[in-house]
């Protein structure tokens, strides 16, 4: 007999509106279903929010922004683009795109993982942060855009570039502006000029290895890459030069 | 940022340390009380010495010497006398002469800008139609934070109740609340003192956006928690705990631009509040990067709402800035059930000294123009107006209420009532009164049971007054004073002002 914890329920979220498919949803969860599937979604935001636990939902369609902003728990996959605001102040959870993600990813998120197989967008992880054993990994397979990782305080950013062609290189600038916290490994290089005043630049070394094939292996996992082959490339790590970048700006 | 080691400065005391000889018995309490080393005990002398220089005139050792030796007083202006280069210019060249930093500075705009409330006063029956006693009657002062529908419907039949349910409210029971102080900023026993005031009280209080230590999440049904910029310590828990959560934007002493708690504040205890290793600052950016807009406003206060499934009123706090009548307008269409102004004379645990003082404009303009434009615009009803920065007593409050406001946010108030002097020094996490510190040494200085006790007889000091004075305009509900301008009448103010205002000059 299927318990009703592990009941598969499909919610069809087309026509509905974003306070309807997710009032539904809270409406499965509440009954005990653990796992969900969403399909004919367009645009409807804050899918996964207020879903708290253990839950499984697979999204069919485009999810509209703040996909899992503030959540706590659920395993997310998006077969499809996400748009913006992806994992906004996430406090636990995964999130995988098995597609595109829009700008703002990961903003302040406190914890939970989010693997995007291709690009995302603009001012992505700004202001991701770490505490205790709370510490969010973002890996983007492809690029990002500009004002990556500003001001960024804690967690693991991993930028692969797999989309990105032979020889082309990371378009983005400004990443890691008063950065002050955490760590940013990217996939072959980025220039001085690309990075803020406040970023370092540094070989791997053994604890960054391991955190970075911890992530890479997760992140392959999800879209059936081979993780050695995304590690035989070099990476750079960046890292924050001070942990307090603004502390001799002042007078007393 | 070059300080030369022999560089001499050229800054004079401020304040003058005068100790009678005749009445110091060299208990040394002085010594003990001044976080800013002005006093010392030389034993061979047996005698207390005291250095001027670094004193801030914060009266912490004055009111707590036992036998009143010591008298602390403004030394007067050093320089000759110059109605442009005040002494407090000239003391600003000096200082950033010899650090090249950018002047920090805390608590509020102390420029002398016009304070409104001084030129605005009450109405009060007289013949015509009779005051109301409030000793006899009952007065009515709870307040509903929350946003109203546009019209009520009732079922039909025997059914009494609306139809539809009400948006979210939250009843206070006096239309003044605690406005947001954050943990780090200030001590942990601050923010328990106001904590409890607030819920012996009937009204609310805020964290800032510090989090929440553990240890008051059995007071979130009077709590308002604040989502700002840094998003520290923002989980779903913390959502859950308050009674309202509140986005900030901006705040009146420092608008448009971010926050620095220094590293020295991230102690072990508020790192865990905030959610960041200790020592590192606690940086909130100037905006909030994902609010670029009033459209991106409205996405988060709906993805708030979604956190909350629509259980509580989501606010939007602001710095009153010139614009800000329009921007209210976007604030209350984003969906924001309370919307909360913060004027030109609003404090702050730090902020850019220029910044504070030049930006920004007076709560009392910025209330009567949101207020009007919102009746105006036909949506005065769909939020909450709430408003702080520079409100000092219960008087302040029903003119504010008269020009439109909804409920007050005390600061400075607040503070003043727990010990605070308003020496400015809330930057150096050094308050000698242990208010706007983390040092756990000082911290000790307010005791949460006194604390508590020190807020609430404030706040049931300004109820009795507020009762007084609607009683003696005839009315005995605050609800028929919101907005109701024709009970102020403006005293030495030009035409614009009172146009602003919306009131006429005392006499017509």
């Amino acid at each position: 007999m299927v318990k009703a914890a592990d009941k598969l329920v499909k919610v069809d979220a087309a026509g509905l509106t974003f306070k309807e498919l997710n009032a539904r949803l809270r409406e499965v969860v509440d009954s005990g279903a653990t796992r969900l599937e969403l399909h004919n979604v367009c645009g409807q935001r804050y899918i996964g929010t207020d879903l708290d636990g253990d839950i499984r939902i697979d999204i069919y369609g485009t999810p509209g922004n703040d996909l899992g902003a503030f959540m706590n728990g659920p395993r997310i996959q998006v077969h499809g683009n996400a748009q913006d605001g992806l994992g906004n102040t996430m406090d636990s959870g995964q999130i995988v795109v098995h597609g595109r993600g829009g700008d703002i990813l990961g903003m302040s998120a406190r914890g939970g993982k989010v693997f995007v197989r291709d690009d995302v967008g603009y001012r992505c992880c700004i202001h991701m942060k770490e505490y205790g054993d709370k510490k969010p990994t973002v890996v983007i397979g492809g690029t990002a855009q500009d004002f990556l990782a500003e001001y960024m305080a804690g967690g693991v950013l991993v930028l692969l570039g797999l989309t990105l062609k032979e020889g082309e290189a990371h378009q983005a600038n400004f990443i890691g502006t008063g950065m002050h916290g955490g760590v940013i490994y990217i996939r072959g290089k980025v220039a001085d000029y690309q990075l803020g005043r406040e970023v370092g630049v540094a070989e791997l070394d053994e604890e960054d290895e391991g955190q970075l094939r911890g992530a890479v292996a997760e992140f392959a996992a999800c879209f059936g890459f081979d993780p050695e082959r995304i590690l035989s490339h070099g990476f750079t790590k960046l890292y924050p030069r001070w942990l307090r970048p603004y502390g001799r700006l002042y007078a007393y | 940022m070059a300080t030369i080691a022999t560089m001499k400065t050229f800054l004079e005391p401020r304040f003058r340390v005068e100790r009678d000889p005749e009445r110091c018995i060299a208990c040394q309490v002085c010594v003990n009380q001044c976080t800013f080393d002005v006093h010392r005990y030389d034993e061979e002398r047996d005698e207390v010495l005291s250095v001027e220089q670094d004193c801030v005139g914060c009266h912490r050792c004055a009111a707590f010497c036992p036998a009143n030796a010591l008298t602390i007083s403004r030394r007067p202006p050093p320089y000759g006398e110059n109605a442009n280069w005040s002494p407090g210019f000239m003391e600003d060249v000096i200082k950033q002469a010899e650090t090249g930093g950018m002047l920090l500075t805390g608590m509020g705009n102390d420029r002398g800008y016009r304070v409104y409330w001084d030129h605005l006063v009450l109405n009060a029956s007289q013949v015509t139609n009779p005051s109301i006693d409030p000793l006899r009657e009952p007065m009515e002062l709870t307040t509903f934070i929350g946003s109203k529908p546009d019209r009520v419907e009732f079922s039909g039949g025997n059914g009494n109740g609306a139809a539809k349910p009400l948006p979210p409210q939250v009843t206070l029971q006096l239309p003044v609340m605690f406005t947001a102080l954050s943990y780090g900023a200030v001590s942990l026993h601050v923010q328990e003192s106001l904590a409890r005031a607030a819920t012996e009280m009937g009204t609310l209080w805020n964290t800032g956006e510090g989090g929440l230590h553990p240890s008051l999440y059995r007071y979130g049904k009077n709590t308002i928690v604040q989502v700002a910029s840094g998003r520290f310590g923002v989980h779903p828990a913390y959502l859950d705990a308050a009674a309202i959560v509140e986005i900030k934007i901006g705040q009146g002493a420092k608008p448009g631009i971010g926050g620095h708690l220094p590293g020295e504040k991230v102690s072990e205890d508020v790192s865990r509040t905030r959610m960041i290793p200790t020592g590192t600052d606690a940086l909130s950016p100037a905006p909030q990067h994902d609010i670029y807009s009033i459209e991106d406003l409205a996405q988060l206060v709906h993805a708030l709402k979604e956190a909350t499934n629509y259980t509580k009123p989501v606010s939007v706090k602001i710095a009153a800035v010139h614009n800000s009548a329009a921007i209210a307008s976007g604030m209350v269409r984003s969906g924001a059930d309370m919307i909360v102004l913060d004027g030109l004379r609003g404090a702050t645990g730090a902020a850019p000294k220029t910044i504070r003082d030049n930006v920004g404009i007076p709560i009392e303009l910025a209330l009567a123009s949101v207020d009007t434009r919102l009746r105006q615009e036909g949506i005065r009803n769909l939020a909450s107006l709430v408003i702080c920065g520079g409100i000092r007593s219960s008087a302040d409050v029903v003119k504010a209420v008269a020009l439109g406001a909804d409920a007050i946010y005390i600061g400075t108030a607040a503070l003043v009532a727990l010990g605070c002097h308003v020496c400015q020094q809330c930057h150096t996490g050094k308050c000698p009164w242990g208010i706007c510190t983390s040092d756990p040494h000082l911290t000790k200085r307010i005791n949460p049971d006194i604390g508590a006790q020190r807020l609430a007889n404030l706040l049931r000091g300004w109820s009795l007054e507020i009762k007084e004075m609607l009683g003696g305009m005839g009315i005995n509900a605050l609800e028929s004073l919101r907005g109701n301008r024709l009970h102020l009448r403006g005293v030495g103010l030009n035409g614009t002002e009172l146009d602003i205002l919306g009131v006429k000059h005392a006499g017509s």
